[in-house]
């Protein structure tokens, strides 16, 4: 009986192991962290798509850490000498792997054929591209400087949406006078340095650029950012007590219940409301970071593709996959974030995708499309950690405006 | 023949072992103690720099953060739950009735892992649904308990969950050493009329003393490598407020690609565990040698 089974088992191993070695010439193997239902949903219409031409997925899901836990097993992976086809990375990650490791592959042959230099905007190559050649297919962009808030509670509080700094303020001292949260935000160093970023945008897009892109001390230990430590202080004052370690999904589901009255954060909350069976528009409605309309701060998930000496039919396939306008906004839809090519329709997106989708049009016309520090794509991950830390300690009190901006010169130097 | 054979199997079965432990242990070491020395950023690289890691290392306000943590938390951590294992150690062997019911409740904590912990205190000790709510729920609404969530007291928080997960291990360590202190000596004291309390406070805790340092090296050495409670209870926040030296390596190491740094914090961790590691393995062999 025993025996049977092992020899059972052994069998089923062998015809395992033939599957697996005579699949790997055409497969692809992926690492990403898109395991939530919606993300996984939408990495299976990929999968399908790629299946549908005879190319075969071996999933490699690394769940947790927004990533960063993907990355320390990609690390150990490719010092290991061991890369997979293609991982999901973000930003600046992108650069240091192509500078550090060069073991990327070039997919000039397919971009070219598919002309995505005319598609993809320029903010965007500078990080899909290294020395020229294409290294990485965008998935999506999502941009962070949104605000949603709950309708029901706008309208108690004067029902106009805030269009600068100071209406800001007036809707929110009216929430607060209503008696709800008027800020739902979790104490989250990467969440602070999310309104950060969207703060500092508001205090202008040449400001932005010079603090967070070209990392000038000027800007950075200068009058505009003690004022818009200021302006995060003056939120602060609208969060509740309880805050502080709050998941971002809880801060949504305040908004979404009504004891919160908006919530300043990333294009991915929107999920959350439609999970909750609420209409843009109607239950809730999402508008720019005041101050920031026609500007757009992004961070992008992009498949890197790793050299498996010399690229591969299915890393092109793969690639030309990705970039397939259908794909582009299936994916997008459920995601939540907007296409990253600037050429696909927007029929199937609701109101707030539409908007997003604009508004990424109109920042990248107008010269307005940044990367954004809280998600690693306006400078590498050890200045952005180092903001993140003044950040997160003046947010939580630790120092006052003009010390913060002091430190952020220190730290962003020190990180270099 | 058979004579060799049995000289050399127990060296032939540990060879595979010792030599992994080599390789993986001291191996790893010291390739950290090089990277330390090196640029390494994202993935090892090999251009040397000497000590430049350790001069930034110690001029980061976040590493000053982790060590005054590190030392809070050390100290209260090893003190309390010395303390507090003796106190319940003396109460339970006052042979007192259904003491093999109580002895395994206070030890339990000690199966669990630090995460189950760290996640259980974290409920617990939230404003918003923990004790302070439960209070409020109550009727006692002036009842105000929000530690965890403040960034002067957060790390004591952490000192609480770790006290609660250790003092029973540290009870049943001095409750082996209270059994084993010769009745003889106890009895001599009785007849020449010592009370309860100085008989223990003259001659049973000094008797102790070896427990103590025991308690004291296993205690020192959870403190120096506590990671996963304070991921799990605090996150290292609110802030940075409950970084830890070990949470410091990790994220210097993994998270923002500064490997150099994180590894030459590794080695100023290692150094620490040496310097309690050493003077007591010397100790040992010392008493060893006497007896």
């Amino acid at each position: 009986m025993t025996g049977k089974r092992v020899s059972k088992l052994l069998a089923s191993a062998a015809v395992f192991g033939v599957f697996a070695t005579s699949a790997v010439a055409e497969d692809v193997e992926v690492l990403h962290w898109w395991t939530s239902g919606g993300e996984a949903a939408a990495v299976g219409v990929l999968k399908e798509d790629l299946q549908g031409q005879g190319v075969g997925w071996l999933d490699m899901p690394v769940a947790g850490g927004g990533g960063s836990d993907a990355m320390t097993v990609l690390r150990a992976r490719v010092v290991a000498g061991d890369a997979p086809t293609a991982a999901q990375m973000l930003g600046f990650d992108i650069k240091d792997w192509a500078e550090s490791t060069g073991k990327l592959a070039d997919l000039n042959a397919v971009a070219d054929e598919e002309g995505w230099d005319d598609v993809v905007p320029a903010a965007l190559q500078e990080f899909s591209k290294h020395d020229g050649k294409w290294i990485a297919a965008p998935v999506n962009v999502h941009s962070t400087n949104w605000v949603w808030i709950n309708k029901s509670a706008l309208d108690a509080a004067g029902g106009k949406a805030p269009e600068n700094w100071e209406e800001l303020i007036t809707v929110l001292d009216a929430m607060q006078a209503n008696g709800i949260t008027p800020l739902a935000h979790g104490g989250q160093a990467w969440q602070d340095a999310t309104i950060f970023d969207a703060v500092v945008l508001g205090l202008g897009a040449d400001f932005y650029k010079a603090a967070f892109i070209d990392m000038d001390e000027g800007a950075l230990g200068g009058e505009q950012m003690v004022e818009a430590f200021n302006r995060m202080e003056k939120l602060r004052s609208y969060v509740d007590d309880n805050f502080s370690g709050r998941d971002w999904n809880l801060a949504s589901a305040m908004v979404i219940e009504g004891t919160g009255g908006m919530q300043m954060m990333g294009d991915w909350a929107k999920g959350e409301f439609l999970n909750a069976g609420q209409t843009p528009g109607e239950d809730f409605i999402c508008i720019r970071f005041p101050g920031t309309q026609g500007l757009v701060t992004f961070n992008s998930d992009q498949f890197v593709m790793f050299d498996q000496g010399g690229a591969s039919e299915a890393q092109f396939a793969m690639a030309a996959s990705v970039m397939n306008p259908t794909f582009q906004s299936a994916f997008n839809v459920v995601k939540g974030s907007v296409p990253a090519r600037t050429d696909v329709s927007d029929a199937d997106f609701d109101d707030c995708g539409k908007k997003g989708m604009a508004d990424f049009a109109e920042a990248n016309a107008g010269g307005g499309l940044y990367g954004s520090m809280a998600h690693g794509h306006a400078n590498p991950a050890s200045v952005k950690n180092a903001i993140y830390d003044v950040v997160t300690a003046h947010f939580n009190g630790e120092y006052d405006a003009a010390t913060a901006a002091e430190e952020l010169v220190n730290a962003v130097l020190a990180a270099q | 023949m058979t004579e060799v054979f049995q000289r050399w199997l127990p060296r032939l079965v540990l060879a595979p072992s010792f030599l992994l432990v080599l390789l993986f242990v001291y191996g790893f070491i010291l390739y950290t103690g090089y990277l330390s020395m090196t640029d390494s950023r994202m993935l090892p690289s090999y251009g040397w720099v000497g000590f430049e890691n350790y001069t930034k290392l110690f001029a980061l306000r976040h590493w000053d953060t982790a060590l005054k943590n590190l030392a809070i938390f050390g100290i209260l951590y090893i003190v309390i739950s010395s303390a507090l294992g003796l106190f319940l150690a003396i109460l339970l062997d006052q042979k007192i009735r259904a003491e093999g019911f109580i002895r395994p409740i206070y030890l339990y904590p000690m199966a669990l892992s630090f995460i189950v912990t760290g996640t259980a205190w974290k409920w617990f000790l939230d404003p918003g649904v923990g004790i302070e709510n439960t209070m409020h729920v109550w009727g006692w609404t002036s009842f105000h308990f929000d530690w965890i969530k403040n960034r002067d007291f957060a790390i004591y928080t952490v000192v609480m969950a770790a006290v609660w997960q250790s003092s029973g291990f540290v009870m049943a360590m001095f409750l082996a050493g209270l059994r084993g202190v010769d009745n003889e000596i106890i009895k001599a004291a009785q007849i020449d009329g010592a009370s309860g309390i100085t008989i223990y406070r003259r001659i049973i805790i000094p008797l102790m003393r070896p427990v103590f340092l025991s308690a004291f090296v296993v205690l020192a050495h959870l403190a120096i490598k506590a990671y996963d409670l304070v991921i799990a209870l605090t996150g290292g926040g609110p802030g940075r407020a409950t970084e830890l030296p070990a949470t410091f390596m990790y994220s210097y190491t993994f998270t923002r690609n500064q490997m150099g740094i994180g590894a030459s914090s590794a080695i100023i961790m290692l150094i620490m565990i040496f310097s309690i590691i050493v003077p007591y393995v010397y100790s040992e062999l010392r008493a060893g040698e006497q007896r």
